[in-house]
């Protein structure tokens, strides 16, 4: 069923009773060409990549809880490709030229809107090291552009410019950055895959991973054991679980990060800012929301929430960025599992299993990278070779030391 | 439980007063295989449940300790001097 | 009186009038209103606007769940949006505003979004807006944005104070109504240290509408004596006003308490909020049931609220809720509001009652017409109620009612009890979901746990108090109260999901306009799972959180679904139980004081001799030293950099970081934390030194010096001192606790000045008592020092950032505006200048040394031209092992490299990168970046050092550097990194 205003007018007619399912509730079949472990943005980006890119369509999505249950629906809904390293911006920036075109792709609205993302500095130091970054960017034909404070201030009049700690230098911009419905980005994702014959398989826990003679064949699910040729990973926050049932252990600690909505307020902020001085970034949702988040706990957290020290610590990154924040509520926390990786770079590979297939370590910034993720995954199930974007994304490249780290902090998760 | 760390030399103590430096793991010896070596700066177990990990009373004592906390309900068992070889009893 | 003020009744104080203004309008209420029960009390019964569809809607709670009455308080930087007006206190002055409509309140143009409701309907906008893509931004959004929102946020600074503190208590009670009461008064008197938090600004919770008497006295008059025996005793805190918002690891709470919110100017010395962690041993959840409201069309029209709430505004506020009254109920509890109604002599028109069986004998037995086996399928009216639709036994009767009260059931507030995991389960019996009453450190007590009636909970709040405190061996008696009569229990009864034959739109959640039809439409679309439901329509997610919703849509999903509400579950219970404002959470962190100030121990000197500062992490450093007549900062740097080559200067460099490590493995444990050997280093030496992290990437550098056998003084860079120390005391205790090594931060002990240009010694031998001549104390000397002929000991180190004749004097903190003084005076007469961290950088940009520009985290040794200090011999080292991996060691890595621009007359910045000659500017061909750039007074142009490829064998090589970013494109060569003395003579000299 074609989404389209003439389709919401039709139905609304006819008292919206005839509005079919977004996607269907299939029984497991015995056997798929490929299985997709994690019902979530990447799982279900890539199941819809591997339909329509490459023809493989008997494919199915297993999914503990309910789609989207994961990071794809706990995160600050940010979109960008404002990387450094030449290892990983050529990856962002793919995903975002895909983010821009997704709506029409999979006729779905996921609100993606490109309002910009500010980064600002407070220091030389600071300004140095966003130049560094803008000018790859420039390089590699993504939109950068550095602000003064006087344009930071004429864009943001309410920004602490009169009373500052960590006075305002000014700031990078990508315009081209922006937000995401994160919900709809899965559903959109989850409608498009069924529509070619994907099934989305929820409530189904895998519990082992099945091999036979060095090969994955299936995994035992909480519905049975379904059967595969080819196994695919996708499960952030979850991967060394799961990684644990092939006797695999990676270079990925589990984090819990701590995100917060405001009360709905009229429009208050247009762009996404991340303040230098501190933890903290905001946007602000259609809905009218504040969305905001800032530095994870700290902690190895398999528990989605977090404690109020960091809490605290975020607001008052929020106050010292925006003074007027101060009468402003909080209505809600929570938490997500982020994949921290050892050099803050995710792992898209093949593992030492020659049928199964990892998608990990996206650490706090796996949102934005759904569709490139997607993509790219499903060329590296598809072929067996990764696409030429996530050449650098590999497993080995701890043991050869070929590390992707941008904020060089070193094998250190929580630093990142 | 990650609001309060009971530090051994200074009693219950609030969370902001502590680094958390990640798994306490024993540091190879120096000849140790290269595996060795990658498995002690790289890999992790990552367990959900179970977990000891370094933290530091870095506004407190100043000691290092091995905390045994659980990661799926933050609950901690226990905290110990990292130098305490041994789990004994403060 | 205004018009719907009772003559008589209520906690308020009629003698007390307080003016307050709702859009502009003076209005009248009373001491002890709420903003709420004084806009009733005026007969405003509009007070807003829903989010969608723009329905004019008025109050239906009397507390935390409301999602209708938001409004607008205070003005200026003290504008609060969202508040509701159910738990604003009403004081003198208050500012109300209603929200979002346009133009009015009472016309309201959006509100023909209701007629175009059918295409509206949940999820409407993923369907659609997607046409042309480049409209979404420009069009389509910007629309949807001005709609959505509800109030409006100041964007001026807020006027008020905040703070934070921490509490610690045996027993922490959440709630104070009946059961709270007699858990407190329990343990209160049993010695346990108590802390008592109600939202509310009066204690007693639901004893204050309640006409009841516990022990011959009235609920109210019960609920004051027994606050104030509490606050008589001295081991037991009451917070009023104060919410407990969270509940975290480690049994903390947070909460926070609304000091200053009613006040009408709050008093500067006072905080507006205060922000409570509160450690408590035990807890007891004691907050209540919500009263569930009924899903039939038209249950938003103001004039409909909750029974529990009518009774509020009508026994606590002294409001009479309409001239005609009618409710509609499924349980007995609607009969107790019945008979206060009589009791107030208003006219009650009907009971609808939807068990065929009605009341349970002896509940009621007042005069109003009851319609047993009756519903409520819809209300009528606009902007006020004016009618009900009442349908029995498939006959319809419309009855004229300007109020109606409903009661669909309760549901214990258990939110709390989720914050750290878990959720509550469904139970048939008790209609609703009920919680286990004991979790770890936290215990559900009263309503919150089944208990009902004032009877049940006070003798649930008093054994709970009992059981909690005999874990603690507090022994406890629980508190006895006399008997309570005139109280009617009602037990639960089957809950009634949607009321049939429904004609208009039933709402779920009122404020985000969610009604029943959206929840059958999420189910039709594969949207049935709960949280997917809520995701979809947004059922719950508005600022009430659900408070009033979440448990209807559960019913009506498991009727849509045909399974039970416990196949349903709940969704998440996550902080904050009610909002908090940013406010409180940010306590006096902000502005100026977001984080504290470091200064150094020279920090007034610098202020003497004009000094303009800069933020360098916590510190404020002297960054140059302008004359009078300097115009820019660059005059400053050139003059202060060349008067160092040329004279001499002083720069205050106490920021570093500085650590004595002392014990009879000191040598040793050097020898194990820096990749250069340091075990041979001679006692009165000082030696640069190289830490690495265990991946084999640079960490930190700095100098330690030697001054015993076994004391050795390391110093560290700025950026990395708290971070070095924290590494080393990790290598100490953890990785080598059997060696004999001690460390002590001394960052904040010393004084410490570089001095540094070639009459640098001439200066320094004016205080210093040694020799120090070049023979007597060479290059990389170090030794302790006696200064002013015996009056002051220092340390005295000969080492040189700058490439001159230099030392670092280092002085006790106290002492060092002293000697700097006294230096500067010494020098006077060689031409001594202070100098800033700008000259700094340029004369150690001139020497190629390396900061944390270069050293940034992925570096390695031979990166920076380090290789050969990397020990081949040391056994150990940290890092050693993973140094040797091949990536570390590959020849395309970047390395350093100097740069000049082939003009000197043209320049370039940190930040840009480095192309070869005549390449396309393509990230493949990107050959490194500028780490560090400024003009150099003694080259004569501007230099940098570049981490580039294989750039330490590209020396003399035409490149550009491009930075697209500022359109500034310099042809420039590669260089050596040392551009001044670069044999290095000058400061052996």
């Amino acid at each position: 069923m074609r989404y389209s205003a003439f389709s919401i007018l039709l139905n609304g007619l006819r008292g919206n009773t005839a509005w079919k399912p977004a996607w269907r509730a299939p029984k497991p079949k015995p056997h798929y060409d490929v299985i997709i472990v994690g019902g979530g943005g990447h799982g279900l980006a890539t199941a819809y990549y591997l339909a329509k890119e490459f023809g493989i369509r008997n494919v199915a999505v297993l999914e503990k809880a309910y789609i989207g249950s994961g990071n794809v629906g706990r995160n600050t809904t940010i979109i960008r490709s404002n990387y450094l390293l030449p290892a990983n911006n050529p990856f962002y920036e793919l995903s975002l030229k895909l983010w821009e075109g997704l709506e029409q792709d999979l006729n779905f609205n996921a609100m993606i809107s490109q309002r910009g993302v500010l980064n600002l500095f407070h220091s030389d130091a600071q300004r140095d090291a966003y130049m560094r970054r803008g000018n790859a960017m420039r390089l590699h034909g993504v939109d950068a552009d550095l602000l003064d404070r006087t344009k930071v201030r004429q864009m943001l009049p309410f920004l602490d410019f009169e009373n500052a700690r960590f006075p305002i230098h000014g700031g990078l911009i990508q315009r081209r950055g922006g937000t995401a419905r994160h919900d709809g980005v899965a559903w959109g994702y989850a409608r498009g895959a069924d529509s070619m014959g994907v099934d989305i398989i929820q409530e189904c826990e895998v519990t082992a991973i099945r091999r036979e003679n060095g090969k994955v064949t299936g995994v035992e699910t909480s519905k049975g054991f379904i059967g595969c040729s080819k196994l695919a990973v996708a499960v952030a926050g979850n991967s060394s679980q799961v990684a644990a049932m092939a006797d695999m252990r990676l270079p990925i600690e589990s984090h819990v990060l701590q995100a917060f909505v405001s009360e709905g307020l009229k429009p208050f902020i247009d762009c996404v800012v991340t303040f230098g001085a501190g933890h903290f970034y905001v946007s602000q949702s259609d809905k009218g929301g504040l969305v905001f988040g800032g530095d994870m706990d700290g902690y190895n957290s398999y528990a989605q929430r977090g404690n109020l020290s960091t809490v605290e610590h975020v607001i008052e990154a929020g106050k010292a960025m925006i003074p007027a924040l101060s009468r402003v509520r909080v209505l809600r926390s929570w938490g997500g599992i982020v994949d921290m990786s050892m050099d803050g770079t995710p792992i898209i590979d093949r593992t030492h299993i020659d049928n199964l297939y990892l998608n990990a370590g996206w650490c706090y910034g796996g949102f934005k990278a759904t569709p490139g993720s997607g993509f790219c995954f499903a060329h590296l199930i598809a072929r067996n070779e990764p696409h030429a974007v996530t050449r650098e994304m590999r497993l080995d490249r701890f043991e050869r030391g070929y590390l992707v780290d941008e904020k060089g902090q070193g094998a250190q998760p929580n630093l990142h | 439980m990650a609001s309060l760390i009971p530090c051994p030399h200074c009693g219950q103590r609030p969370r902001e007063e502590f680094t958390v430096k990640g798994a306490a793991l024993v540091r190879p010896a120096a000849d140790a295989g290269r595996n060795a070596w990658l498995d002690y700066v790289y890999l992790r177990d990552n367990p959900r449940g179970r977990y000891d990990e370094h933290w530091h009373h870095t506004s407190g004592c100043r000691r290092w300790l091995v905390v045994t906390r659980d990661t799926a309900t933050h609950e901690i068992e226990g905290a110990r001097d990292t130098a305490a070889r041994t789990e004994t009893v403060e | 009186m205004t018009s719907y003020r009772l003559d008589k009744g209520g906690l308020i104080d009629r003698s007390k009038p307080l003016s307050f203004t709702f859009d502009g309008k003076g209005m009248i209420g009373v001491e002890g209103d709420s903003l709420a029960s004084a806009l009733l009390a005026n007969g405003q019964m509009l007070l807003g606007r829903s989010f969608k569809y723009h329905r004019p809607r008025g109050v239906i709670s009397a507390g935390a769940s409301e999602p209708n009455a938001l409004m607008t308080v205070a003005q200026g930087g003290r504008t609060e949006p969202n508040t509701r007006a159910t738990m604003q206190e009403l004081y003198e002055g208050l500012v109300a505003q209603s929200q979002n409509r346009w133009p009015s309140l009472n016309i309201d143009i959006s509100s023909l979004n209701s007629l175009l409701s059918p295409f509206l309907s949940a999820g409407f906008y993923y369907k659609t807006f997607m046409w042309p893509a480049g409209l979404w931004e420009r069009l389509y959004e910007p629309l949807i944005r001005r709609a959505a929102g509800l109030g409006k946020a100041t964007y001026e600074a807020d006027p008020d104070r905040y703070e934070k503190c921490w509490a610690h208590c045996d027993l922490l009670i959440v709630g104070g109504g009946a059961t709270g009461l007699a858990a407190a008064l329990t343990a209160g008197r049993a010695g346990a240290r108590v802390i008592l938090v109600d939202e509310n600004a009066m204690i007693g919770g639901g004893l204050l509408s309640e006409t009841a008497t516990i022990g011959g006295v009235s609920a109210v008059e019960f609920a004051g004596r027994t606050v104030a025996e509490l606050e008589s005793l001295p081991n037991v805190q009451v917070l009023s006003r104060t919410t407990a918002f969270g509940w975290y690891d480690g049994n903390v709470f947070g909460a926070v308490e609304r000091v200053q919110k009613h006040a009408s100017e709050p008093r500067p010395e006072v905080p507006v909020e205060r922000l409570w962690r509160i450690v408590a041993k035990q807890a007891i959840l004691a907050a209540g049931a919500e009263e569930r409201p009924l899903i039939f069309g038209g249950n938003d029209i103001p004039g409909v609220m909750m029974a529990s709430a009518m009774r509020a505004y009508l026994n606590r506020y002294g409001v009479a809720p309409g001239k005609s009254v009618a409710v509609f109920t499924t349980n007995d509890s609607g009969y107790t509001l019945a008979r206060d109604l009589e009791k107030a002599g208003l006219r009650l028109v009907a009971i609808v009652d939807s068990r065929r069986s009605g009341a349970t004998a002896g509940v009621y037995e007042g005069s109003a017409r009851i319609i047993n086996g009756g519903f409520v399928p819809d209300a009528e009216g606009g902007k006020a109620l004016s009618s009900i639709t009442i349908l029995q036994d498939g006959r319809k009767e419309k009855l004229a009612v300007d109020s109606l009260a409903m009661s669909g059931g309760f549901s214990p507030v258990v939110h709390l009890a989720y914050h750290r995991g878990g959720r509550p389960e469904w139970s048939d019996a008790e209609a609703t979901f009920v919680a286990p009453e004991d979790h770890k450190g936290l215990s559900l007590a009263g309503a919150a746990a089944k208990a009902s009636g004032l009877a049940g909970c006070l003798e649930a709040g008093a054994r709970k108090a009992e059981a909690l405190l005999g874990k603690l061996e507090i022994k406890a008696d629980p508190a006895a109260f006399g008997a309570v009569e005139g109280d009617i229990v009602a037990a639960p009864t089957k809950p009634v999901w949607i009321i049939p034959g429904i004609k208009g739109k039933a709402f779920v959640d009122f404020q985000n306009d969610v009604h029943h039809r959206d929840i059958g439409l999420a189910v039709r679309e594969g949207y049935g799972h709960v949280e997917l439901a809520k995701r979809y329509t947004t059922n719950g997610m508005a600022t009430d959180q659900g408070k009033l919703s979440n448990v209807n849509a559960i019913g009506l999903l498991a009727e849509a679904r045909g399974v039970s509400p416990a196949d349903v579950g709940t969704t998440t219970f996550r902080p904050f139980y009610t909002p908090v404002s940013f406010g409180a959470l940010a306590g006096t962190s902000h502005g100026k004081h977001f984080q504290p100030v470091r200064k150094s121990p020279l920090h007034d000197w610098a202020v003497k001799n004009g000094a303009t500062f800069v933020e360098t992490g916590l510190w404020y450093r002297s960054a140059w030293f302008p004359l009078a007549g300097e115009k820019t900062w660059r005059e400053s740097v050139d003059r202060e950099a060349k008067n160092v080559r040329r004279n001499a200067g002083l720069c205050d460099v106490s920021m570093l970081g500085k650590i004595e490590i002392t014990g009879k493995d000191a040598a040793e444990f050097l020898d194990r934390v820096y990749c250069n050997a340091f075990r041979k280093l001679p006692v009165g030496k000082a030696r640069y030194g190289l830490m690495l992290r265990e991946d084999g990437f640079i960490f930190d550098d700095g100098t330690t010096s030697r001054l015993e056998d076994e004391r050795f003084f390391m110093t560290t860079t700025t950026a990395y001192a708290a971070g070095v120390m924290n590494h080393l005391e990790f290598c100490a205790q953890a990785l080598w606790p059997e060696l004999d090594v001690r460390l002590a931060s001394v960052t904040d002990q010393w004084a410490q000045m570089a001095i540094a240009g070639p009459k640098s010694r001439l200066i320094l031998q004016r205080i210093v008592d040694q020799d120090i001549s070049n023979e007597a104390f060479p290059f990389l000397g170090a030794k302790d020092v006696s200064l002013f002929g015996g009056k002051l000991s220092g340390r005295l180190f000969r080492i040189s950032f700058s490439g001159e004749l230099a030392y670092e004097l280092a002085v006790p903190a106290g002492y060092g505006e002293a000697a700097a003084d006294a230096l500067m005076e010494a020098g006077n007469e060689h031409g001594i200048c202070a100098y800033g961290v700008e000259a700094l950088s340029v004369l150690r940009i001139e020497k190629g040394h390396v900061t944390h520009n270069e050293i940034n985290g992925t570096v390695v040794p031979t990166d920076l031209g380090f290789g050969k200090m990397v020990s081949a011999t040391k056994v150990d080292f940290i890092g050693k092992r993973l140094l040797e991996r091949e990536g570390l060691n590959d020849p395309n890595r970047l390395q350093l490299v100097g740069v000049v621009p082939l003009d000197s007359g043209t320049s370039f910045r940190s930040g840009a990168h480095v192309l070869e000659k005549g390449a396309e500017a393509t990230l493949e061909n990107d050959q490194g970046y500028i780490s560090s750039s400024c003009y150099s007074p003694h080259v004569g142009s501007t230099i940098g050092l570049a981490l580039v490829k294989r750039g330490s064998s590209r020396h003399g090589e035409e490149v550009q550097v491009w930075n697209g970013l500022l359109n500034e494109f310099t042809a420039a060569r590669l260089c050596h990194p040392i551009f001044v003395d670069p044999a290095n003579e000058k400061l052996k000299g």
